[in-house]
């Protein structure tokens, strides 16, 4: 279900050069545009008053995180983009590295880092490899290839493959910017993160909150999917509505849209004004890692629910019991649904194993897992009782 | 500080020692431990310090360990 990006058309026209309207991929092209690197003191009071906040999800702010490290620390650009419904961050690895490896010297110059490791997906290996190949001030960082793994890309699963070879997550009662990678003070950023602190780097935090809401400053990446005419990969402001994102992509028609991606929050038609922020924002969709899937009147969101639930039962990394067993017992009562089971104890009886999921694991699958599923329950709720009487919404 | 008992899932078995142990918790349908108020941190009710000290030594998965309850 991968979208290869091809969109980058963009909502509303940025004034200087951001993500999408810098240039690359090679590095003689990323100097042209926007020159060297600038040496900048202060780095982290700019990202501090720049409001960046984490694009990889959660949406932490950038600032909070960076202040956390102590010298001698490790930096670790995440670009392993785990979500398969995700392409942002390999466009970003392909078509702008040099902003990332920018966002990742800055970063750890900064935070008086001593190591750098950039972790990508298959796919972005040959373009992280030869970006880096490219410069002199990144010769040390290193490439690390993740595993194709839905939870790869959580940052325990990430500081466990550079231990181990092997993405998966782990119980940590720490924080990583205290313990991580070998003990060492670990700082874990999404390569678009990055990629926003090397725009920060060049131009300060006034030019970086030119754009966007006060509430959520700056631009965002998006990966538009689903039942769309133009999916790939858009660049918008913070605040931006729904409608005017997925615009981009030219859906057909909507009937819903996820957001956030297979851990992410289903909206339907009556959400397309609400703008896409941080969900500190009044009456934002919170815009995660800036996926969104549109459904159209013709696809039944129960039934794409179920095959999602039934994907990430599957994806489950065997290692907490909840999850191995309540995920496929979750995905089984879903199809059940899908698939027009009258019984009148199977809506109660999905809520019931919502909550034995929900917050129980190592890593956040099981609450993501639980979150789509709740989140279609309402969204659907029309459609998941027009099943019950053997008929479906979408199929009209 | 108050503290809580701290669940680690990648090494519990539901071998079903601290639910014996604990009045907070109770088995799900597969064996594992549920906190009553959910998650994966039990908060350590006064009194039962040392049922928790007992959990944690008893667990034969080493699955269980103390945690400050304002750890997020």
């Amino acid at each position: 279900m991968t979208t290869a990006p091809t969109t980058d058309r963009r909502p509303i026209a940025l004034d200087f050069p951001r993500l999408l309207t810098g240039s690359g991929p090679g590095y003689d092209e990323h100097l042209r545009t926007l020159g060297p690197l600038p040496d900048h003191r202060g780095l982290i009071e700019e990202v501090e008053r720049s409001g960046l906040t984490g694009r990889g999800g959660a949406g932490f702010p950038t600032a909070r995180k960076l202040s956390a490290m102590t010298p001698r620390g490790v930096v670790i650009a995440n670009g392993s983009e785990g979500e398969p419904l995700s392409a942002k961050d390999e466009w970003l690895l392909r078509q702008r590295p040099h902003l990332v490896i920018d966002g990742m010297l800055a970063t750890a110059r900064a935070t008086d880092a001593k190591q750098l490791h950039l972790v990508v997906g298959p796919a972005s290996e040959a373009a992280a490899r030869q970006a880096v190949g490219e410069r002199r001030d990144a010769r040390g960082i290193e490439v690390t290839v993740t595993q194709e793994r839905f939870v790869s890309g959580e940052a325990s699963a990430v500081v466990h493959l550079l231990t181990s070879g092997d993405a998966l997550p782990t119980d940590h009662t720490v924080r990583l910017t205290t313990r991580g990678l070998r003990r060492k003070p670990t700082l874990v950023q999404n390569v678009e993160t990055l990629a926003h602190i090397g725009v920060i780097a060049r131009f300060g935090a006034a030019a970086f909150r030119s754009v966007g809401h006060p509430a959520d400053p700056g631009t965002r990446l998006f990966s538009i999917t689903g039942d769309v005419q133009h999916p790939g990969v858009t660049e918008a402001e913070g605040g931006t509505p729904l409608r005017s994102v997925i615009g981009v992509a030219s859906p057909r028609s909507v009937a819903g849209v996820l957001v956030g991606g297979y851990h992410g929050t289903w909206v339907g038609r009556e959400a397309l004004e609400r703008p896409l922020a941080l969900p500190t924002m009044p009456g934002a969709i919170p815009a995660g890692a800036g996926i969104l899937m549109v459904i159209g009147e013709g696809t039944c969101g129960v039934r794409t629910t179920a095959e999602i639930a039934e994907y990430l039962a599957a994806e489950s990394a065997g290692q907490c019991g909840p999850c191995v067993n309540g995920l496929p017992a979750l995905a089984e009562l879903v199809a059940r649904l899908a698939h027009g089971d009258r019984n009148h104890g199977l809506v109660g009886e999905v809520e019931r194993m919502l909550t034995l999921v929900d917050g129980r694991g190592a890593c956040h699958h099981p609450d993501g897992t639980a979150r789509i599923v709740r989140s279609a329950m309402r969204t659907f709720a029309a459609d998941i009782e027009a099943h019950r009487h053997g008929h479906c919404l979408a199929a009209r | 500080m108050s503290e809580s008992l701290h669940i680690d899932w990648t090494r519990c078995r539901g071998r079903g020692v601290c639910v014996e142990l604990m009045a907070g918790l109770r088995r799900d349908e597969w064996g594992y431990p549920v906190v009553v108020g959910g998650g994966s941190d039990l908060p350590i009710a006064p009194g039962e310090r040392e049922a928790a000290e007992d959990a944690v030594a008893l667990c034969p998965l080493l699955a269980l360990s103390f945690r400050p309850s304002s750890a997020a």
